[in-house]
This record gives C-alpha cells, structure tokens and sequence, in this order.
C-alpha cells in the first residue's frame, strides 16, 4: 500500500521525491494577484498552492485595546483544493491554520497597529488576512502564513473621505513593522522532515510549527499530531526551524 | 505578545499574588462530582475552576464515525458565560474549536483506545471561572476524569503554562501574567516517561529561553502529577 511505502522510504531516512529531509518543495510567491483585495499573495510550494487576500475595513476598536487597529485571520477549506475538504463552515482544522497564521502575525507586532487608529474608541482600520487553498498538497500551514506575509507586505490602506472609503484608491502603505515567518518540523520514526507532501502527512507522527521573527525570536509555536515528543525532539525541531526559517524568508 | 502595563509583574521575587517565579497556585482536585458521567473531575488552580466529565467508552452512532479497531475520543472545551469578565456568548468559538482538538491530541497518547472498538470516549471540560491557563487547567481534569472513568490509560497527563517576566522563568499563569507575560507556553505532558502531548506558545522570546521554560514546567510538573495521584487513591480509600 502506498502509505506504507512512503513511511518506510521516509524511516530509512530519504523522500519519494527524492528530495532531502530539510529540503523545501519549489516554491513560488506572487504578489498584487487579485485586484480587488487591497494585498494578496500566492504561494506555491510544488503542488500545494494557497491564496491570501487582505481586505481593509472600517470598524470600531476592541474596548481593552481601544487605539489599535484590529487583524482578523480565517481559512476555508475549499472542496475545490482537495477531495477531502467538505463545504460549510470551517472545521476544526481550518479553525486551527488560522489561529497558528493568525498567532505568528500578531505575536510577531507584523502590523503596526497603533497607526490603524482613526479615532480612538471609535474608528479603526480593520485588517481581514483570508487564507483560501486552492489545491492541498501538504504543508498548508508554511505556506498560507508565507502567503499572508507577502500580502501584508504589499497591502496599501484605501482613501478616507468624510470617513468613508474610496475603494479604489490606495492611498499608502499598511505599515508593517515586523516580518515573521513560519516553518513546521514534521517527525517519522526519528528523522525530522522539512516541507511534507499530502500523502508524507498523512504517516507523520506529529508536527511543530513555530514561526520566528527577524532577530531569530520565536514568536509562535503549536504542536500538532497525535504522538508525543520528548524534550529533545522539540529541542531538535526547534532548532531546525531557526535553521530553514532564513530560506523562506528570502522569498518576501 | 504580550499587551504593555505600568504595573511590575515581579517585584522583589514575588509575583503579583505573592507568588514565588517557581510556585503553582494553591491546587484542588476532586474526582467524582457529576453523578451522571462515567468520570469526573474538578479541578482548581489559584482563581481557575474548570469541571470535566467523560461519557463512554460508548456506543458511536452514527456507524461511519466508529473505529473497527479502537475506541475514537471526542473532547469539547467550553467556556461558561459568566467565567469571564466581559460575558463569553455561548456556543463554540473559533478559540475554543482550536483548544478542543489540541486537547484531544494531548489526551489520546495516554489512553488504550483498542480496548474498546466501535465505541467513542467523550470528554467535556467545562471553564466556570476562568483567571489565566484555563487549557491547562482544562487538561488536568479531564485526565483525572478519564481515570475516575476507569479508561486504560498508559499514564496521567499532567498540564501547565510557563512563561517569562523580565528574566524570571515563570509557572502557572494566572490571567493578568497570562496577558503581560513575554510569551505564554501551555504544556502537557505524560510524566513518566516525560512525553510532551501539547506545545503551543505565543510571546517573543529566543530558542533557548523557550527550551529553558520547557524543562521547567516538565520539571514543576511533577508537583501536578502527585497531587493527581493523591487525589484518585483519596477517592479508593472514602
């Protein structure tokens, strides 16, 4: 059987696409790709390929935090990116990759969201950051919060006039103040691996993702899978992210 | 990361609620409190009060969901409306989906699901005050109701936050620590074989400090595990 296979090319320590065990599928990073959303990104990593679009709103600050601009992160699974992925309203594992996208954005202080105060209390620049996959070949997590990044990064803040929004008028920058990024250490037998396909996933024993800052913090992490680790791995895994982090972030 | 406050988190070695860096809050564990479930556990840490209960090993209907050769675990993280200050609106939260599923994969090494095929173990942890590592808390009980349950299990699971404030390793956050704190890592663990089941972190801090913070709440752990053990033999001796 086929996952078989995979897992035992993967405990003798080498991948059926012959890549290494650190080694990141091709990827590629466009950006400015859909005209409507104020920043978008594409990312492909082989076949895995996600969208990103950021839409900018206006609404009224969260009361604890009433001069900040606020970020909002989802993902939909979309039938279309995989036989799996069902229609409705997103499940858990959707749920999760926006909250570990959305957890490496905001932990890092990405967005500089004191300057997306209007009027305190009152009005604030909503950031919405939309994950939306459209073919699901692995490694979601790296590549939408890649994709995220890029977008951010590229996102303009539309007009205001008399408090209203010209939409298409971009007027400057989203002002960006940090650029985290994110890479998830997947583990099988005792080999770490880099970058899984779909079906690498699927004999995974578990995963960590941890996204890292500039100056080598790290400023988000989750565990996922259902097999433990001992102290070493994540020390291990830890250390293997700060390594690959650097190669991705090249390509923002 | 955590917001900014004028208030000093650390002051003279003691934390905010007189606290030692090192010192969980005071801890109370009960198992056997909701007559209905199989098992039960209440479980306190300091101002943190979250009840679990475990149904099953039961029948799965429907048929597609069950498992031919293992029992599935189901698990639900709710927040009670009034646990915090500004009321919680019931019903599943985009928070709360994440937290049951890393629940559920913290729990799930510890158990011997084989033992009952075609069936579901579902485990409902209930937040009815919540003041900072409410997952952890969350986690703590469910463990114990599991057992109170009498569902195999290879070990406990014991959970804790750890964090950082200034250069002080921190453990247990307690909700104002939870929000200041230089980053917050909630941990579960089996700690026997010191098995890490869940690992999440948000904050800023460098590799090593995160590995430091790690052992350190593997290490303070252990005070969890014994006052676990205590409280399920206490029940076989009333």
């Amino acid at each position: 059987m086929r996952p078989n296979y995979i897992l035992k090319v993967l405990e003798s320590g080498e991948r059926v696409d012959g890549r290494k065990m650190d080694e990141f599928r091709k990827i590629k990073v466009e950006t400015g790709i859909i005209k409507r959303a104020e920043g978008s990104a594409r990312v492909r990593m082989g076949k895995t390929d996600v969208i990103v679009g950021v839409k900018m709103d206006l609404g009224t600050p969260y009361p604890d935090v009433p001069d900040l601009g606020v970020l909002r992160t989802g993902a939909e699974f979309v039938p279309i990116a995989s036989p799996d992925f069902e229609s409705g309203p997103p499940g858990e594992d959707a749920t999760e990759l926006a909250r570990v996208v959305d957890r490496g954005i905001r932990e890092s202080d990405c967005i500089d969201l004191e300057e997306l105060c209007i009027k305190e209390g009152e009005k604030v620049w909503m950031v919405y950051v939309d994950v939306h996959t459209i073919n699901h070949d692995g490694n979601l997590i790296d590549a939408s919060a890649l994709a995220a990044v890029a977008a951010l990064k590229t996102a303009k803040i539309p007009k205001l006039e008399d408090e209203k929004i010209v939409r298409n008028e971009l007027v400057k920058k989203l002002p960006i103040k940090h650029i985290p990024v994110t890479v998830t250490v997947g583990r099988v037998a005792d080999n770490l691996i880099i970058d899984p396909t779909k079906e690498e996933e699927e004999v995974l024993d578990s995963k960590l993702t941890a996204a890292v800052m500039e100056d080598g913090k790290i400023c988000a992490m989750q565990k996922s899978g259902n097999y433990p680790l001992s102290t070493e791995d994540v020390e291990k895994m830890i250390d293997l992210v700060i390594k690959k982090e650097k190669e991705l972030r090249k390509h923002l | 990361m955590g917001m900014k406050t004028e208030e000093k988190l650390i002051v003279k070695g003691k934390r905010l609620d007189g606290r030692k860096p090192e010192d969980i809050r005071e801890m109370e564990m009960k198992v056997g409190v909701i007559p209905n479930a199989n098992g039960s556990a209440r479980v306190r840490f300091g101002d943190t009060i979250v009840v679990a209960g475990v149904y099953g090993a039961r029948p799965l209907f429907p048929k597609h969901l069950q498992e031919s050769d293992r029992a599935i675990i189901k698990c639900r993280y709710n927040m009670a409306p009034f646990s915090v200050e500004d009321r919680a609106r019931p019903g599943p939260s985009r928070r709360s989906i994440e937290i049951s599923k890393v629940a559920r994969l913290a729990l799930e090494p510890a158990l011997f699901l084989e033992e009952y095929p075609e069936t579901v173990v579902d485990v409902y942890m209930e937040v009815l005050q919540a003041d900072g590592s409410t997952r952890v808390t969350g986690i703590n009980a469910a463990s114990l109701a599991l057992a109170d349950a009498g569902v195999p299990m290879k070990d406990l699971v014991v959970a804790l936050s750890g964090g950082k404030i200034d250069d002080t390793i921190i453990i247990d956050l307690c909700g104002k620590e939870d929000n200041y704190s230089l980053a917050d890592i909630p941990i579960a663990f089996l700690p026997r074989k010191n098995e890490i089941t869940l690992l999440q972190m948000d904050g800023q801090l460098m590799p090593e400090e995160v590995k430091g913070i790690i052992k350190n709440a593997l290490k303070s752990g252990q005070k969890v595990y014994k006052k676990q053990k205590e409280t399920l033999r206490r029940k076989y001796k009333e």
